[in-house]
């Protein structure tokens, strides 16, 4: 097994008196594709937003190459950052930059890149997303799918070592969630290492190398994707795929 | 109209409208700064200081600006703090127009939604980096008008400082209808001179606008 690249240990967080994490561990390996499943409100964001520090934990650490990065100040938190890339499920470009510069405005500023250089991967990334055409676009012109490509782009550009990916088709059109999910597919292919939160059960069980379940703020199971699917350990976690089963099964009669 | 008559005062009313446009640029230069300051303070949430801010800002905006100048210039001398009434012009037109700044600015930075702030962070920018590349630029593209129509408004506020003795335009105008009964006359310039001063502003506002909200988000 590759080395581990990102430790969470005995994780707590809260909100005012809702405990939202009771105690979370977690390993994410070099290269490996964990996807995070789990009922509404169980958690999910909340953990991806700890990792990279827009949520302050109560209790616990978290290592990324060894190096505990939880507790720290935002403006340390700046470092480690560029090293998660994270994208969200709302479109979070930026309205007052083009594509472009949306893309080579934080490798430019926090890294101190030039900015021949930085627009000449940009272009290479936009070109491997098929968006080459829209570089000098501004993001209300894109349809939501381009803009999360864009943002897969803009996180890309970072050289992070890791991504973090909050449902970000949940807020998609139906046709544009493949284009989305193909880029991702790409990535994972490539070795990245991915943390994905997403509501596509096919999409889940083709892109990871391991499944993580949780409820009620804990981690409830975990297990290579075909196992998950097929033979999933605990009651919750049946239930959870049923509820999407039911889902399909309505679906099916509703066009009939 | 008496034409002799207004060619004989116009040099009165350009010192006015000197005194006028000086004390109107001072005042709102510190009504921004103030205004930039409180709504940090109350963007980033800072304890004690919000409360203050908040109290300042109702105190502000819910007296009128004559009374607000009848205090710093009669009342404080009562308590042995004497100023100038070009100083006392200053700080109450400040300290109208902070409030009113300090609006504007709160509601610009609150169109920013979070998700900017934390994309921003995420990809590694700091805090400050953050405020200055991509909530401000945001923010000011909303705030601009408000901004306009506060230097507007304040300027125009600047007439009751002939209320505490000031020579600013107003104060002129009436002087010269005491005096001299010419009525339609020192009106007529009056009304010039707020119109010479302030339509300038307004057309530079809107181009200012126009430029913010077009030009900079590819509309
Ligand atoms: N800023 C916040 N303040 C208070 N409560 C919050 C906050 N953010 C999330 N919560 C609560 O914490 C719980 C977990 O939220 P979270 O967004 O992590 O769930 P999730 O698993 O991502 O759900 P979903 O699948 O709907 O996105 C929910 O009950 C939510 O209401
Ligand atoms: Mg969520």
């Amino acid at each position: 097994m590759a080395e581990v690249q990102l430790s969470i240990k005995n994780l707590h967080k809260s909100y005012d008196r809702l405990d939202v994490l009771k105690g979370v561990d977690l390993d994410v390996h070099k290269g490996e594709v964990v996807v995070l499943l789990g009922p509404s409100g169980c958690g999910k964001s909340t953990l991806l937003r700890c990792i990279n520090g827009l949520e302050t934990i109560n209790e616990g650490t978290i290592t990324l190459d060894g190096e505990v990065i939880s507790g720290k100040s935002q403006a340390e938190m700046s470092k480690y950052r560029q090293k998660i890339g994270m994208v969200f499920q709302s479109y979070d470009l930026f309205p007052h930059k083009n594509i472009i510069d949306n893309i080579t405005m934080a490798p430019r500023k926090v890294q101190g890149r030039d900015r021949v250089s930085a627009e000449k991967e940009a272009r290479d990334l936009l070109a491997r997303v098929g968006l080459l055409d829209k570089e000098k676009a501004f993001p209300r012109m894109l349809s939501g799918g381009q803009k999360q490509r864009v943002a897969i782009v803009r996180a890309l550009e970072m050289h992070p070592e890791m991504m973090l990916f909050d449902e970000v088709t949940a807020a998609l059109d139906p046709e544009m969630v493949r284009e989305v999910l193909d880029v991702m597919l790409e990535l994972a292919g490539q070795g990245l290492t991915m943390l994905i939160v997403t509501h596509e059960m096919a999409f889940a069980r083709a892109i990871a190398d391991r499944i993580i379940f949780m409820d009620g703020g804990h981690i409830v199971e975990q297990s290579d994707p075909e196992t998950f699917f097929t033979h999933p350990k605990t009651d919750r976690a049946k239930e959870f795929l049923e509820n999407f089963e039911f889902v399909a099964r309505k679906r099916k009669n509703d066009s009939v | 109209m008496d034409w002799t008559f207004i060619q004989e005062y116009i040099p009165m009313y350009v010192e006015a409208g000197e005194l006028t446009l000086t004390i109107g640029i001072l005042g709102i230069i510190l009504s921004i700064l103030i205004g930039m300051i409180a709504s940090a303070i109350e963007y980033y949430k800072i304890p004690v200081l919000r409360q203050i801010v908040s109290i300042y800002v109702e105190l502000s905006r819910n007296t009128p600006l004559l009374v607000q100048l009848f205090f710093l210039y009669f009342g404080l001398p009562k308590i042995g703090i004497r100023w100038s009434s070009e100083l006392c012009g200053i700080v109450g037109l400040s300290f109208l127009g902070g409030s009113y700044m300090t609006e504007a600015f709160r509601s610009g930075l609150e169109t920013v939604e979070p998700i900017q702030k934390e994309s921003a962070l995420s990809l590694g920018f700091t805090p400050l980096e953050t405020m200055i590349d991509v909530i401000l630029p945001q923010a000011l593209a909303v705030t601009v008008p408000s901004l306009v129509a506060n230097v507007i408004f304040l300027i125009k506020e600047t007439s009751v400082f002939s209320g505490i003795a000031l020579a600013d335009l107003m104060y002129v105008a009436k002087d010269l209808i005491g005096l001299y009964y010419k009525t339609p006359e020192a009106l007529s310039m009056l009304v010039l001179a707020y119109l010479i001063i302030l339509l300038p502003v307004s057309i530079i506002g809107t181009l200012l606008e126009r430029r913010l909200r077009y030009a900079g988000f590819g509309n």
